[in-house]
């Protein structure tokens, strides 16, 4: 069948016209084999100019439509919409830029002119090649997977299971709660961070549609959006929650003591424990590491004493396969490794603590019972140091970026410790504050004023022991002083950094991870919450140090974001997928090795195309020596008929 | 005054960046040389060697690719490919004897209009003193 295809160009009021003769781009056209019908008009975007395409296409029955006009990023929907109002397939419109690339960047209207025509005539060409195509339609399954159980992830689980949708939450550890159950009263407002917290857990809990998997870690995720598939290990803890009482029995008589990790080593547990008190799921479970061996021989003295029979020592690790069409990532953040910060003697001087360890100090439920004592010889410290930026901005040595969170905290601890010894005093050594949030300055000045923390502004240099005491050298660079101060106690405000696995993770799910290793979001501004992997979103410090309503307010929008995808029966995907032509195929498998989207397998010797996969980015056609794959309506042959084209024909 | 040689160039620009960028040029109302005609492709790890050579062979006196910059492709790691993939037909085309400068690459981000200009200004620059490309050039 003779193809008939409709040139149409757009003046742009003066936008094109001005430089580009219109008429005679029209009548050129007129005269390409091909087209048989052109017309120009002042505004084809609007309503009039839409409806002189409809006519003409009904009238001279074209098949094909070009529109000479601005950029296909403005308006190839309208005129794609106007084709398909008239009869025709989206795809059998194309535009030819002649505005962005062309009126507006040349001159003189007799090569402007020129380029236009080529510019039409090229466009011409592709759309004669053009095959009618639908949108790729994919059913969804209507629940979503949460990894990470902290505020985060647990904001994520209830908003999306509070809109009704089945959630699969797994936390790697014992218990949800992430960091933010270690934290004893937080900024601004200084509420105890448990008792808010713990609400929010127990929903969880008993939500009928959370599916909560602790202990847990996802192995492997294949799938695309709307339709994942995924491979959870779920580790043997050797105890039935079902069965265990809390009776605390089996504690008493282990043998075993390990630091214990909620208390960041500041206390011990037994091989048999549990997390915390509040924990969810409320039970104890057996740490195979440290427990001598799991044969009654060994020890076994746990078992023997619980009496609801909930040991189980032939508990084995599971893997659990779930089906999800959204996933969320909020795996949170770690404090930056104390090894490498040897100058301040943390991990060598008992006194000196990181942030957590001092929440656990301040917490009512820690070690301590909220009492501030030195962990060395349990006296109460009249002279505290905290040092800020601890292996943050420091791009020579450390981690180039402010870690964000850490100029409040120390404002917080500061202020709390005058709360606890109010005859201590407390000195910060920052390199500036950085509050900015609601309510933020006026805390730190708080801190300044009704408390009378002192700022000094500067870099410690070192920190040593010296007769029971920690002697802290530090510049205060406001005064141009050297400072020395005998401290009873210091506290250092450790870099923000991913978690522990955070690399592993990204690449089990195929998602990016920024210069300094957090997630990478798919937009910096306009798609904050989602990865650049479609389906999968980002919540909390697992994208970047982020405080707990930061955190909260991405985990609602990324959960906003899921659901937006889980409401639909059906998605739809661009059909201009590539295409294999098995004839030419020869199986060599190249194009499968460089799919950045895993969209190509050899079957039976062939390449096959998961259209649902690709992405239709072509690099798999620029690669294939025979031309046996090709992306729809973008072809080699159609390429280089506009190459011909663009060189005059 | 003689008319002075106008070299045709071919440009392939990736939708996401490239194209972006010279239509940001082109919002920006930012002047360069009428000599350049675009073809915009889906990423640069689209542009087939065949392509390349398809343009010289029509006659183009410069082909130009241009994608987002390194670690930006849209597709992750298109841009990857093409830069591989091109350092291989530079070298064959000077092999053949082609002069270096009518092909070349450059990463042009959906901000960098002015960036676009100055590409296509210098590239123009470059390939007029070469005079019309021949050597690859098919008699139609
Ligand atoms: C000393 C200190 C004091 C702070 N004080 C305050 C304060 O007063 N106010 C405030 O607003 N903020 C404060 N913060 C910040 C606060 O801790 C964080 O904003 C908050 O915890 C971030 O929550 P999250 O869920 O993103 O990450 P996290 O709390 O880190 O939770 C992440 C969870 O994901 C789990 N996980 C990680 N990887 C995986 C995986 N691969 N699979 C399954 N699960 C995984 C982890 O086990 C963890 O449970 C403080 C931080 C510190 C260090
Ligand atoms: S938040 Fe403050 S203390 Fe923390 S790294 Fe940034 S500037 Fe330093
Ligand atoms: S077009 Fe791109 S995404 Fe699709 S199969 Fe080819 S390489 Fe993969
Ligand atoms: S999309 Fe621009 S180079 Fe790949």
């Amino acid at each position: 069948m003779k193809k008939r295809t409709g040139v149409f160009v757009c003046h742009c009021g003066i936008n094109i016209a001005g430089t580009v003769d219109v008429k005679k781009v029209t009548e050129e056209l007129s005269k390409h084999p091909g087209v048989v019908h052109s017309e120009d008009y002042i505004y084809m975007c609007s309503d009039p100019g839409q409806n002189l395409i409809i006519d003409a296409i009904k009238e001279k029955n074209l098949d094909k439509v070009v529109v000479a006009c601005c950029s296909p990023t403005l308006h190839e929907t309208t005129f794609r919409n106007t084709i398909k109002s008239a009869g025709l397939n989206t795809f059998q419109c194309e535009i030819a830029n002649i505005r962005e690339q062309c009126s507006w960047v040349h001159k003189d209207m007799e090569k402007a002119t020129e380029k236009a025509i080529k510019i039409s005539k090229s466009t011409v060409e592709r759309v004669l090649r053009n095959e009618s195509l639908d949108p790729i339609s994919i059913p969804v399954t209507r629940r979503a997977l949460v990894i990470g159980g902290g505020i985060a992830g647990i904001q994520s689980a209830l908003d999306l299971a509070n809109s009704d949708f089945e959630v699969v939450l797994v936390e790697r550890s014992p218990s949800i709660g992430g960091h933010m159950i270690q934290l004893s009263e937080t900024f601004p407002t200084l509420d105890c961070s448990q008792c808010i917290l713990t609400p929010k857990m127990v929903e969880v809990s008993k939500h009928p549609n959370i599916k909560l998997m602790t202990f847990s870690e996802v192995q492997e995720i294949s799938g695309y959006i709307g339709n994942f598939k995924v491979k959870i290990l779920k580790k043997p803890t050797y105890v039935d929650p079902d069965k265990c009482t809390l009776c605390d029995e089996c504690t008493k008589v282990c043998p075993v003591v390990v630091p214990n990790e909620f208390d960041l080593g500041l206390t011990g547990r037994r091989a048999i424990y549990i997390p915390f008190p509040q924990a969810i799921p409320a039970t104890y479970i057996l740490d195979i590491n440290s427990c001598p061996g799991l044969l009654p021989i060994a020890c076994g003295k746990c078992a023997d004493v619980c009496e609801p029979n909930a040991i189980d020592f032939d508990m084995k690790p599971e893997i659990i396969e779930e089906e999800v069409g959204a996933i969320i990532v909020a795996s949170g953040y770690d404090q930056y490794d104390k090894e490498l910060m040897a100058e301040y003697g943390y991990g060598k001087y008992p006194d000196v603590l990181d942030g957590l360890q001092f929440e656990r100090l301040l917490s009512a439920s820690g070690p301590t019972m909220g009492k501030i004592l030195r962990p060395s010889d349990h006296k109460e410290p009249k002279e505290v140091v905290f040092i800020q930026c601890v292996g943050s901005r420091d791009p020579e040595l450390h981690c180039e970026y402010c870690s964000k969170i850490c100029c409040m905290y120390t404002a917080k601890h500061a202020m709390l410790y005058k709360h606890h010894v109010h005859d201590g005093q407390a000195y910060v050594f920052y390199i500036d504050i950085r509050s900015g949030g609601k309510g933020y300055e006026e805390f730190v000045q708080r801190a300044v004023e009704e408390d009378g923390v002192l700022y000094l502004r500067g870099k410690v240099s070192k920190v040593f022991e010296d007769k029971e005491k920690l002697k802290v050298w530090g510049i205060d660079t406001l005064i141009g002083k050297d400072i020395e101060i005998d401290a009873d106690m210091v506290v250092l405000a450790m870099a923000t950094r991913p978690s522990n696995g955070a690399e592993e993770l990204a690449r089990k799910l195929k998602i990016a991870l920024d210069k300094d290793g957090f997630l990478a979001e798919a937009h910096p501004k306009l798609r904050p919450v989602e990865s650049v992997t479609s389906g999968m979103f980002l919540a909390g410090a697992a994208q970047a140090p982020k405080d707990i309503p930061e955190a909260v307010a991405q985990a609602s929008g990324a959960a906003a974001k899921a659901i937006s995808i889980l409401c639909q029966e059906r998605l739809y995907h661009a059909p201009t997928v590539a295409n294999v032509n098995i004839n030419l195929c020869t199986g060599c498998g190249m194009c499968v090795d460089v799919c950045p989207y895993d969209a190509l397998s050899l079957k039976n010797g062939k390449a096959e195309v998961n259209e649902v996969l690709c992405e239709g980015c072509g690099t798999c056609s620029a690669t294939c020596l025979r031309a046996a794959i090709q992306v729809k309506n973008i072809t080699p042959l159609q390429v280089h008929e506009m190459i011909n084209a663009c060189l005059g024909g | 005054m003689t008319d002075e040689f106008e070299p045709r160039i071919v440009a392939f620009l990736c939708k996401w960046c490239s194209s972006a960028g010279s239509d940001l040029a082109g919002v920006s109302r930012m002047e360069y040389p009428s000599n350049v005609l675009p073809i915009t492709v889906m990423c640069s790890g689209s542009v087939s060697p065949l392509y390349i050579f398809s343009a010289f062979n029509k006659g183009a006196d410069g082909v130009l690719v241009s994608g987002c910059h390194p670690g930006d492709c849209h597709y992750l790691k298109g841009n990857y490919y093409a830069r591989r993939r091109i350092a291989l037909v530079k070298k064959l085309l000077e092999f053949i004897g082609l002069e270096p400068q009518r092909f070349q690459m450059s990463w042009v981000s959906a901000a960098e209009g002015k960036k676009y200009t100055q590409v296509i200004k210098d590239f123009v620059k470059e390939i007029k003193p070469l005079g019309p490309q021949t050597k690859l050039r098919r008699n139609q």
